[in-house]
């Protein structure tokens, strides 16, 4: 008889304490190097800003080593340098446009990275187990779809660059669709698991896709006409394209069928074009889109055709942190935030961003892999996949790929639903890949084999 | 379901493939002509921020780029701006590189060329601040000063060359304005200059010596008539031509009277160097009528005619229409019709008589130096074309210092020197004044400069020898100022 031998998967967290290191070591020379660009020196707060930082994240990883000390140990650098430079663009921008003290973008945008962390600390002290949120789905998707209509309130929403997904209490303004996306994610994973086998195995082939009942069709045109809601009513295409791709790829990956994918996208699109021939707003945003430079859209806005000048001024190399004029940009520290670093990283920096991104989701998804239960992987791979999905629109909007929206980049942009909302899907993150990566608990083996007549092989 | 989750990762490489091209294409294909989009306002800023190269005239600097205190960091000066306001046009924050040099060697000047990549590369290195090419150019200030005097307030211009290279020693158009106003960082100021300028029924910021509407040349055309009669093997500078008082125009029942009333010449005969020197209408309309009009046009296009040149500042080809009939033809054969011209053409149909029949190409850019004095440009004399041959140019040489020893232009006439030149009076409506018109070029025997002079309004009708009166003078002086350095 071969004995099998576990080997004990490692907990990887000094790597992550190293990365860290090396994480909070790029921003602050980020930030010394705006100091020295404006000011001509290194700027004073540099000790301070540093430790504040590193305290900050130095919570999260001491906390995974004690609650989730499996957790995928990239994940976390990886927000850290994100938010950091983020941090950075927003102080540089402050400089230029003399916003200084506690009315400055970057002091707030702090507090909102503190609250942030604190949000995900609270997740990974209370949460031990993914699989306790299952029992919430139907409360998310209540929660969800409210925070998701919000907006459209009369007194509450607000209407911000062109499109209605802000609330107003006050001072304060909040894009709840940022939380949105999470119980939505939270939602679909819960339904979509229980659900699964219906919507998989019963139906009917034709040309080679098998096709559902018409009455399993009943979710997806739910979520279709709730995403159309959202372009049509908060004329944002960005969230509608959000949350209807999240559906439809997490009913892909429950279902395993690729019929899915093709009623979903045909779906999007002849609900796109349809809202394009209906509503002016739509052909704004279309005519922007492929037509920036021309007289009529340069009447209407100049906001992608500032962007484009933008980035096109740093070229490969870029300008260098503070000496380009991403200021001359419209919503440069939030919505406009990529054409900030493509201006003063050049392409290079901007390359380097999106292989974070693209880093971050992929692990994401491999914890999705990873896990071993259906909610964990539909929920882990909604996380990701949004995350993935906000990127393209926000980066895909800027350079023109698709008609710009207005979402923010997570962790790099200015606005403080957005940052709680991306430290809290990092939070869920680590605990389902500690789950991923945690071993199996151990059966004593000497009871198997005196007892069991068939040997159990545990395949992970 | 981890094969979805699998393929679903690979949507995701996907959709950041996506990405890295789309950010490729902008910041990297796409780059410089986005910088170049005439709105960009970056660009516009950094050219600011960056001191921008002079440009010189005989060593000194004619326009320059002085420090400010404000966020554009650097101003544009001219110095004595109204004589070389069409030279160097303006270089604005509103309306940016404007006309003129500033325009035409905007790259070197602003030091974004090529040329200067180098250069650029090793003052990102070192932090030394970027600076641009200074260009200097072939204007001889005493011939400018002389031209823009000479003018006054008249409306016109004046263009002059050195026959024997193409350099333009003075280019002047009137009248002129102060490229000051247009260069200051204040926006509304400038915009209120700019409304006002536009809004001048004297177009100021018209170059008239190589854009603008161009001129009916006149009698001056009547060299190019020559030069094809001389050169098509048929005459000579003694050959007797009809020289009536009228010539009936063919097809018609008008006629083409003289300038002066009577014929040319006993007989209705003239010789032709008598008939230029005295700018002999009917002599002249006949040869065209003999000659053809394509013949005409493939003189005139030898001198430069419908060439699109660039000095470097772009001029508008001058043109001798095609497919005119006789009567037509005849009136071209003077000048008149739709025949169009620069000054800066008609001195070149001097220059080139005068180099022995090759007309060099024109250039007002002599040197560019990089901000280390490296020589980036020399310009280089080129042949433009061969006009006529030797033999015609020196019989033109001879007809056209008669016209001012004994001719119309005897007010061109230089204690010492001889000079060859011809008067014109373009008509251009009825009841308008005509146009004065003299080119010239001198010493006739070894030419040093040529010149074309055009004074809007400044004839008289009915007496050519009053458009010789008003704008050979300035020719002139002109041709002095040359001479006598």
């Amino acid at each position: 008889m071969t004995t099998v031998t576990t080997l004990a998967p490692r907990t990887r967290r000094n790597v992550e304490l190293l990365l860290l290191v090396f994480a909070v070591g790029i921003v602050l020379l980020a930030y010394a190097g705006v100091g020295i660009a404006v000011n001509g020196t290194l700027p004073p707060s540099l000790l301070s800003y540093g430790l504040g930082l590193a305290a900050l994240v130095g919570a999260v990883h001491v906390t995974l080593r004690l609650r989730a000390s499996y957790a995928d140990p990239v994940l976390l650098p990886i927000a850290t340098v994100l938010n950091g430079l983020g941090l950075v663009m927003i102080h540089r921008l402050d400089l230029a446009q003399d916003r200084a003290g506690a009315s400055s973008f970057a002091f707030r945008q702090l507090v909102w990275m503190t609250i942030g962390v604190v949000l995900c600390l609270l997740l990974l002290w209370l949460l031990s187990d993914h699989r306790r949120l299952q029992r919430y789905t139907y409360s998310a998707m209540a929660a969800g779809l409210v925070l998701l209509l919000l907006p459209l309130v009369p007194v509450l929403g607000k209407n911000i660059n062109g499109s209605r997904i802000w609330i107003g209490l006050g001072p304060l303004s909040f894009q709840p669709g940022e939380l949105a996306k999470i119980l939505l994610a939270l939602f679909f994973a819960g339904y979509l698991v229980q659900t699964r086998d219906a919507l998989s195995l019963v139906g009917r082939r034709v040309l080679g896709f098998s096709f559902p009942r018409a009455r399993d069709l009943g979710p997806i045109l739910v979520a279709w006409l709730a995403s159309l809601g959202v372009l049509v009513f908060e004329r944002d295409l960005g969230s509608s394209l959000l949350f209807f791709g999240l559906f439809v790829a997490l009913l892909y990956v429950a279902t395993e069928r690729r019929s899915w994918i093709a009623i979903g996208l045909g779906l999007f699109v002849a609900g796109c074009y349809v809202a394009y021939l209906l509503f002016g707003h739509v052909q704004t945003r279309v005519l922007l889109w492929l037509h920036p430079f021309s007289q009529k859209a340069l009447e209407t806005s100049d906001q992608i055709v500032r962007g484009l000048y933008g980035m096109a001024n740093g070229g490969l190399v870029g300008t260098g942190l503070g000496r380009g004029r991403p200021d001359l940009n419209y919503y440069a520290e939030s919505d406009l935030i990529v054409p900030s670093f493509g201006e003063e990283l050049g392409l290079v920096g901007l390359f380097a961003l999106l292989l974070l991104y693209l880093v971050f989701v992929e692990r994401g998804l491999r914890t999705a892999l990873g896990v071993r239960d259906g909610f964990g992987k539909l929920f882990a791979t909604g996380l990701s996949f949004t995350l993935a999905l906000q990127c393209f629109v926000v980066v895909g909007g800027v350079t023109r790929v698709i008609p710009l929206t207005g979402l923010t980049m997570p962790f790099l942009s200015y606005g403080g639903s957005s940052l709680v909302a991306n430290w809290a899907i990092l939070g869920l993150l680590l605990r389902i890949s500690d789950q991923a990566r945690r071993p199996a608990p151990q059966v004593e083996p000497t009871n198997l084999s005196q007892d069991a007549p068939t040997e159990v092989v545990r395949i992970a | 379901m981890n094969a979805p989750i699998r393929r679903l990762a690979a949507v995701v490489l996907v959709l950041f493939g996506t990405l890295l091209l789309s950010s490729t294409y902008i910041q990297f294909v796409q780059a410089s002509s986005l910088r170049d989009k005439p709105g960009n306002r970056r660009t516009l800023l950094e050219n600011y921020a960056r001191e921008r190269g002079p440009i010189l005239v005989d060593g000194k600097a004619i326009a320059q780029s002085v420090p400010t205190d404000d966020e554009l960091r650097y101003r544009r000066r001219y110095s004595t701006a109204e004589l070389y306001a069409h030279i160097t046009g303006y270089y604005s924050f509103v309306y940016g590189a404007g006309s003129g040099v500033e325009r035409s060697e905007d790259s070197l000047l602003s030091g974004s060329s090529d040329q200067l990549f180098y250069r650029r590369m090793v003052d990102l290195v070192t932090g030394r601040k970027a600076q641009g090419a200074s260009v200097e150019l072939t204007i001889d200030p005493a011939a400018q000063k002389a031209a823009a005097e000479g003018l006054g307030n008249q409306r016109g211009a004046v263009v002059a060359l050195d026959p024997r290279t193409g350099a333009i020693l003075a280019l002047v158009s009137s009248p002129t304005y102060d490229p000051n106003r247009l260069t200051g960082h204040d926006v509304n100021k400038v915009q209120d200059a700019y409304k006002e300028l536009n809004a001048d029924e004297d177009d100021p910021l018209v170059d008239r010596a190589i854009s603008g509407d161009l001129y009916p040349p006149g009698s001056t055309f009547k060299l190019v008539t020559s030069a094809a009669a001389l050169s098509s093997g048929k005459y000579n500078e003694h050959s007797q031509v009809y020289g009536g008082a009228r010539l009936d125009l063919p097809q018609t029942t008008s006629d083409l009277p003289n300038d002066t009333p009577g014929p040319c010449g006993p007989g209705n005969r003239v010789d032709l160097t008598h008939a230029l020197e005295i700018s002999c209408n009917t002599a002249f309309g006949s040869l065209g009528l003999t000659l053809g009009g394509d013949a005409l046009r493939e003189q005139a296009a030898k001198f430069g005619f419908g060439d699109r040149l660039n000095v470097p500042m772009p001029v508008t080809p001058s043109t001798v229409p095609a497919g005119m009939n006789p009567p037509q033809t005849a009136q071209a054969a003077i000048g008149q019709f739709d025949v169009r011209v620069t000054p800066l053409q008609m001195a070149m149909v001097s220059a080139g008589i005068a180099n022995k029949g090759v007309v060099m190409s024109p250039y007002a850019v002599k040197t560019v130096r990089s901000p280390d004095l490296d020589v980036l440009e020399q310009a280089r004399p080129q042949e433009l074309s061969e006009a006529v041959s030797p033999d015609v140019a020196a019989q033109l040489t001879r007809m056209m210092q008669q016209v001012v020893t004994g001719g119309t232009g005897t007010r061109a006439q230089i204690p010492g020197v001889s000079v060859a030149g011809k008067t014109g009076t373009a008509q251009q409506g009825k009841g308008e004044p005509p146009h004065a018109w003299f080119t010239a070029f001198a010493p006739a025997d070894d030419p040093k400069v040529a010149v074309a002079v055009v004074v809007e309004d400044g004839g008289r009708a009915g007496s050519e020898a009053f458009g010789g009166r008003v704008a050979a003078p300035i020719a002139k002086s002109v041709m002095e100022a040359v001479l006598n350095r």
